[in-house]
């Protein structure tokens, strides 16, 4: 299998989807360029700039258009250029794009991806740094995809064009360049498919994106202990594959849950539940979470780095569960 | 255009009457004394052009061809309204005559706008898509976005202004600087028409020389309709911000009088031609109220439907 980064295969699935189907569009700011994290470079070159729409600093309108544009025949792929500044257009999200099919009783289809590069690094300060999935997965009437690997991200964003629903798909900005297998043929992701990605007896971790990483990292270590993590990661919150990390549960009755956001009222919160629903009756320890403080992403690199769950703090967790 | 702006006119004053006695549920903001605007606008379009609403939205509905009887079981909240009760007056469609949405937001529709235009040259359908918004709606973020973007690109939008001297409550004139809606379209390099919204014939030609530039490709316009709401913001507003001499100037400039006026003068129109038109009417809006009355309610479980077009899995 080819080996790729995150980012390239991104720019991979954007090419197969709009060769595939002429209904889909790029459209956000500096994208002809594919500024800055290079996602969308040279699809200019091959779609012309009908399809890959370099637009005014206006999120608003650029949502919003983008909500009309699939309402009436098209297929936007929207590129949020930072997930923080969805706020510009947060009714755009919030009110229109998620309400739209619901309230007009099902007459329109809504079929946009928002792509969202979001998370913590190189000290990009509060406006640039957030994990805000949360803030979605609260919003009835969305789907959200949140990958930790080049194969997923690919295989998800492409699931996520062909979807008749709006989805978001966050885009860990760390994870650009990490690099990984990527099939040569199709390989779409199904939403709602979670993956384990480390087989393990004695503890879960859930995680999602980057801190999927930070997990196998803490696993590899914990091995050498002779603890036995299982890594599994949802790959969409929304919707979320239950079964398998229940089963996941059922095998190793202790979890630990990891994610890069705030601590407070947060999927991990939700994940919690959602484990207690289904398997309050295997769990050998209380359930413990990995997850951001309840700050904004700070500038200074040791406020940075005190903001960012990583491998240490997992390894912290499972032994927490362990004991 | 005089028995579109009657069947709007007749529409409203019967839901005001429904929602007196209790049968309409929710908050009711009803576009009597704007008909011209509605309805000059609308006739300006073709069947298959697209509409984006607002939230005093009925009467462009009514304009653009809705089902009565959809329109109002929705109204009622019932389970065959138009969206199955989960709109509701705010948050109606009728996608099969290219409503796409009254909006709850003020501008919201003006940003959606350039995307339906973008489909439309993609498609090369030909269409137009035609928003309206009202002055309070101007001094959104939104409003500026949208023309700009519609602008930059020349899309095939026509916004429409539908400027009725309240922004809720508060004066358009202690909200909106400049003096001028259609003015601002200078700044985005756009036509900006300034025109009498209870002159149907009037809101027609300006919204007509509008469609005609974006079906062309030459790009939006804006037009701004100056019209009186005869009501309040909302069905039972005391309307204590405002003097009776605004209702008493809406009635001497009531747009439907008036056409009425030049229909007769041009021997267009006698009294019994003028009985025949509104007793159809009346008896299409008692057929929608028979409809609605009829209709039943929604199952509560019906709640969980319409979210997803495609969702196979709990949570």
């Amino acid at each position: 299998m080819p080996v790729m980064d995150f980012g390239d295969a991104l720019n991979l699935a954007l090419r197969e989807e709009m060769r595939r189907d002429p209904r889909v569009y790029c459209i956000g700011e500096d994208i002809v360029l594919g500024v800055p994290f290079g996602v969308t470079k040279g699809l200019v070159d091959e779609f012309g700039p009908e399809r890959v729409l370099n637009a005014p600093i206006s999120e608003a309108a650029i949502v919003g258009s983008a909500l009309g544009a699939a309402m009436t025949g098209l297929v936007p792929v929207v590129d949020m250029h930072f997930a923080d500044f969805v706020t510009c257009a947060m009714d755009e999200v919030a009110n229109q794009i998620a309400k739209s099919r619901y309230m007009f009783g099902g007459q329109v289809d809504c079929p946009l991806v928002l792509r969202m590069p979001y998370g913590i690094g190189r000290s990009g300060g509060g406006h640039h740094s957030n994990s805000v999935e949360a803030w979605f997965v609260n919003i009835p009437g969305l789907k959200v995809c949140i990958p930790s690997t080049p194969a997923d991200a690919r295989g998800l964003l492409k699931t996520a064009i062909r979807d008749p629903d709006p989805v978001l798909l966050f885009e860990h900005r760390g994870l650009y360049r990490v690099t990984g297998e990527v099939p040569e043929a199709e390989a779409l992701v199904p939403l709602g498919a979670a993956d384990v990605k480390r087989r393990g007896r004695d503890v879960t971790v859930i995680a999602t994106a980057r801190m999927v990483h930070e997990g196998l990292e803490a696993a590899r270590r914990l091995a050498e202990e002779g603890v036995e993590v299982e890594v599994v990661d949802p790959r969409s919150l929304v919707p979320l594959d239950r079964e398998t990390l229940a089963a996941s549960v059922r095998r190793t009755n202790r979890v630990v849950i990891a994610e890069e956001g705030p601590m407070r009222g947060s999927t991990g919160a939700w994940l919690t539940w959602v484990i207690m629903e289904e398997c309050f009756d295997d769990l050998d320890a209380p359930i413990a979470r990995v997850a951001g403080p309840n700050i904004p992403i700070p500038f200074s690199p040791p406020l940075e780095k005190f903001a960012t769950p990583d491998a240490d703090a997992v390894v912290a967790a499972v032994r927490q569960v362990l004991k | 255009m005089y028995a579109g702006m009657l069947r709007v006119r007749l529409f409203e004053e019967r839901v005001r009457e429904l929602f007196a006695g209790g049968r309409i549920p929710g908050f009711l903001h009803t576009s009597v004394g704007q008909e011209a605007v509605a309805v000059g606008a609308c006739a300006a379009l073709r069947p298959d052009d697209y509409v984006l609403s607002t939230h005093r939205g009925h009467g462009h509905l009514v304009a653009k061809g809705g089902s009565l009887g959809g329109l109002m079981a929705e109204l009622y909240g019932k389970a065959n309204g138009i969206c199955h009760g989960k709109g509701g007056t705010m948050h109606i469609a009728d996608a099969s005559v290219g409503y796409l949405g009254a909006n709850g937001v003020l501008a919201s529709g003006c940003v959606l706008a350039p995307g339906v235009g973008l489909s439309i040259r993609q498609r090369k359908s030909g269409q137009v898509v035609l928003t309206f918004f009202g002055d309070g709606a101007a001094n959104r973020g939104p409003f500026h976005e949208g023309v700009n973007l519609a602008a930059l690109w020349k899309l095939p939008v026509v916004f429409l202004c539908e400027n009725n001297r309240w922004a809720s409550t508060t004066a358009g004139a202690l909200s909106a600087a400049g003096g001028s809606i259609a003015r601002r379209a200078a700044g985005y390099g756009i036509p900006g028409d300034s025109v009498d919204g209870n002159d149907v014939l009037a809101v027609h030609d300006a919204v007509s020389r509008a469609v005609a530039r974006a079906r062309a490709g030459e790009g939006p316009s804006l037009v701004e309709a100056h019209t009186i709401r005869w009501v309040g913001h909302f069905e039972g507003d005391p309307q204590v911000y405002r003097g009776k001499d605004e209702v008493a100037e809406g009635r001497r400039t009531d747009p439907i009088a008036r056409l009425e006026q030049t229909l007769r003068a041009r021997a267009l129109l006698d009294d019994a031609g003028a009985r025949r038109i509104r007793d159809g009417i009346t008896a299409e809006i008692d057929a929608a109220v028979a409809h609605a009355e009829a209709s039943p309610l929604p199952e509560a479980r019906d709640a969980l439907t319409d979210l997803f077009a495609y969702y196979p899995w709990r949570d």
